[in-house]
């Protein structure tokens, strides 16, 4: 019976692996519930400030701050948001090769980029890749905190208050829904105008106590709610990618585990054939 | 029919609450400020204190907020706090132990003790309870 007893173990080998990822599966499904539900909740916040901020930054205010003013860009800077650990589909690879593609185009227009990392799996990339990561973080796990990230997106204002950065850019996978997750890069500094029609009035707001440390402050947790709303959705999107990528690993399990089994039935079933006739040509030698 | 106005009051966990109101009354890092429909497009912190607000057709909510930013524009008023928490879930008996806490802590100061942290937390234990004691009084 030639190759019954690897054939059964291969068998056996990716029976093991099927149970392992199918575990996983079920491990992702429900937490992507929980940072689904995280993402509902933070959303109407991260939606009040840029309601807020697109207000601002439509205003003819007395005091411009200086994320509200667009200069000539030399320089840029991207926050990137990614997972962890591996096994979740090309949502890594997807989001780099946006950022690859985006840093093509920064280059031809002899613009430098920096980067602040948030992530295991950003860090391992950048480090290939090239590129000055100016910050790098490991990421928050699966309940992310707003204290996780302030780190990364203080070292980024910083060089954006200094000169060293033109322009800040967020990268993070958008959760749409559990089977579609999109990379999106977001501009964060200057502040892009809202899209609303320009209102007709020059207005600027009553500051209570004064329009600096008021939009200082405004301005800073604006970012921060940004960026953290970044990793809450990319968490999301973690879970959803890994819960699909280990389904059809599951499946793919099954249907190799089904083919090969149907060639062990069928090695075996030639073995008996074989020995039938062997004992029935001895038969007819002797009779 | 008395003039309403949008408001939006979020906290970075939820959204609190959204409708439209008659008036609104707030905790301004300057005062109390009392905000109406048309209102002037203003921009100012808040600090630990209550959100009065009264709801089209005059129904009364408190929302205890631990500071944050208000704007206002004249169609829309917006609350970003950075912890809210609806009059009715406030816990009275937590509010109490950490006015205590605080107070303690500001008695027997150490070496190691954070005055502007036992400040702030007192400023939010007293907020909470001048809230619950609103709540009472309706």
């Amino acid at each position: 019976m030639a190759g019954g007893k690897e054939i059964k173990s291969k068998i056996g080998s990716i029976n093991n692996t099927r149970k392992i990822t199918s575990a996983m599966e079920k491990v992702a499904v429900s937490k992507m519930r929980k940072a689904q539900d995280r993402v509902a909740a933070t959303r109407p916040y991260a939606e009040g400030m840029r309601k807020v901020i697109g207000n601002v930054a439509q205003g003819t205010l007395e005091y411009r701050h200086p994320y509200l003013a667009e200069r000539e860009i030399k320089r840029v800077g991207y926050i990137v948001i990614s997972t962890d650990r591996g096994l979740c589909g090309g949502l890594n690879t997807n989001e780099f090769k946006k950022v690859a593609a985006e840093l093509k185009g920064w280059k031809d227009k002899n613009v430098d980029a920096q980067f602040a990392v948030i992530g295991n799996k950003a860090t391992a990339f950048f480090k290939r890749f090239g590129g000055k990561v100016v910050a790098a973080q490991p990421g928050s796990g699966d309940v992310p905190r707003l204290a996780d990230v302030i780190g990364s997106v203080q070292v980024m204002l910083q060089a954006f208050n200094e000169g060293r950065i033109d322009r800040l850019f967020l990268v993070y996978n958008k959760f749409v829904n559990t089977m579609k997750q999109e990379p999106v890069i977001d501009q964060l500094l200057p502040l892009p105008k809202a899209d609303i029609a320009q209102k007709e009035h020059n207005w600027d707001y009553l500051y209570e106590p004064d329009p600096k440390p008021i939009l200082d402050m405004l301005l800073t947790r604006y970012i921060e709610s940004q960026v953290y709303q970044g990793v809450v959705e990319n968490s999301a999107s973690e879970q959803a990618a890994r819960m699909v990528a280990m389904k059809a690993a599951t499946d793919n399990a099954g249907n190799l585990m089904d083919d090969l089994k149907l060639v062990y039935n069928k090695a075996r079933q030639a073995a008996i054939t074989q020995e039938l006739s062997e004992i029935v040509a001895g038969a007819a030698a002797v009779g | 029919m008395a003039m309403t106005v949008q408001l939006d009051v979020v906290s970075a966990e939820e959204k609190i609450f959204s409708g439209l109101v008659e008036s609104v009354q707030v905790t301004g890092s300057e005062g109390e400020l009392g905000i109406l429909p048309f209102h002037a497009p203003l921009l100012t912190t808040l600090k630990p204190g209550m959100v009065r607000i009264v709801k089209q057709f005059g129904e009364e909510h408190l929302i205890y907020v631990a500071g944050g930013v208000l704007e206002v524009q004249p169609d829309t008023i917006t609350v970003l706090a950075d912890v809210a928490v609806r009059g009715e879930d406030l816990d009275e008996q937590a509010a109490l132990d950490a006015q205590k806490r605080a107070e303690e802590a500001m008695q027997h100061a150490s070496a190691d003790f954070n005055y502007a942290e036992a400040a702030a937390q007192l400023a939010e234990a007293i907020a909470q309870l001048r809230v619950i004691q609103k709540m009472r009084k309706k």
